[in-house]
């Protein structure tokens, strides 16, 4: 069975395609057969969190306006086997998505036995958002602890609750997950910052991930190798949680408060 | 510093933070799902309201409630201790 998964937030720069390209590589390492896809036409970014931006030749568009085959556009990742990168496309023609174009290319991946389909949503609450989430079973909700952050994706819950198409069927609706990041438990220790059961309380969501903020995300990037693949980082850890958590797995939550400090750094401050 | 904040007795920003959400999300949850004229409607009453009584603009609520595949608009306006018209 193939699950199409959401990860949308409303607002930008949260981190969804850090969390898309994190949780499709972490799906893939425990075997799964993965295809990871970028919704953000004209703002095509994810081949570079990926690391695959000079290898590709045809894009989502291509698929849709039947330019090449699917197999053709699909990108094999060189790391991971069974992971499999969908490049938005660069056209400023914004209508290039068509929702029965959308629906053709997730089946073909159905139909091909993918385990996972990874829907990378653009910001805003515009076409591209709505075909990212339409067909999706399941939604990652990516928030920072901030007011404007977690409004937007109180917006986008909505949206999920009534223009997708398991809310329109009635069958049970997209299932929420919430994954905060940028989280610092210093932060809110001292009360600069909303911790996580604050967060949780206001959006009435189960949380899969809690992200710290994290030096790491940026080197990441800089590298296109996902941030899950740097073992010696807590942002890598706290993703390889969050994809044990969307595979039913019970795991405690880390990184959420701050290490206690040793005798000589409360002293003398550090 | 640490010793003065133990005195001081302003509530932290994330709890400001919190408390902005909470009222807001639910606000706004409220309104959702409901006609897209709600908003102005409910504008437009509260300027026809304001002729007569000097109400606060978030004195005026309307609501759509479901209750057996019945929709009912609902209006509250919590007028000022003392209605007047302004002017009058």
């Amino acid at each position: 069975m193939t699950e199409i998964i959401v990860v949308t937030s409303g607002k930008g720069g949260v981190g969804k395609t850090t969390t898309s390209a994190s949780i499709a590589c972490g799906l893939a390492r425990r075997g799964k057969r993965v295809a990871v896809i970028d919704f953000d036409i004209g703002l095509r970014n994810l081949d570079l969190i990926m690391g695959c931006e000079r290898r590709v030749v045809y894009d989502f568009v291509n698929v849709i306006q039947g330019e090449c085959t699917l197999k053709q556009a699909l990108i094999k990742d060189k790391r991971i086997e069974s992971l499999y990168v969908l490049a938005a496309s660069q056209t400023r023609d914004k209508d290039a998505l068509s929702s029965e174009g959308v629906r053709k290319v997730l089946d073909e991946l159905t139909a091909d036995g993918f385990d996972f389909i990874i829907c990378d949503s653009p910001a805003g609450i515009e076409k591209g958002a709505h075909l990212a989430m339409y067909f999706a079973d399941r939604a990652v909700v990516v928030v920072n602890p901030e007011v404007s952050s977690v409004r937007d994706s109180d917006r986008i819950l909505g949206l999920l609750a009534s223009k997708t198409q398991r809310a329109e069927q009635g069958n049970g609706g997209v299932k929420e997950h919430l994954l905060l990041t940028r989280y610092s438990p210093r932060r809110v220790a001292t009360g600069e910052m909303m911790s996580v059961d604050d967060v949780k309380e206001i959006l009435g969501l189960d949380v899969v991930g809690v992200v710290p903020e994290s030096v790491d995300v940026l080197s990441a990037s800089n590298a296109g190798v996902p941030v899950i693949l740097n073992a010696e980082s807590d942002a890598s850890l706290a993703y390889e949680d969050a994809v044990a958590r969307l595979l039913g797995e019970t795991v405690p939550l880390r990184f959420v408060t701050e290490p206690k400090k040793g005798f000589f750094a409360r002293i003398f401050g550090g | 510093m640490g010793l003065l904040a133990l005195f001081r007795r302003t509530p932290s920003s994330a709890n400001i933070a919190r408390e902005r959400l909470r009222i807001i999300v639910q606000q706004e949850r409220s309104a959702r799902g409901g006609p897209d004229y709600l908003p102005l409607l409910r504008r437009e009453l509260l300027e026809v309201i304001r002729k007569y009584v000097n109400v606060d603009p978030a004195a005026v609520q309307v609501n759509v409630e479901r209750e057996d595949g019945q929709e009912v608009l609902e209006f509250s306006v919590a007028l000022p201790e003392k209605g007047r018209a302004p002017g009058a």
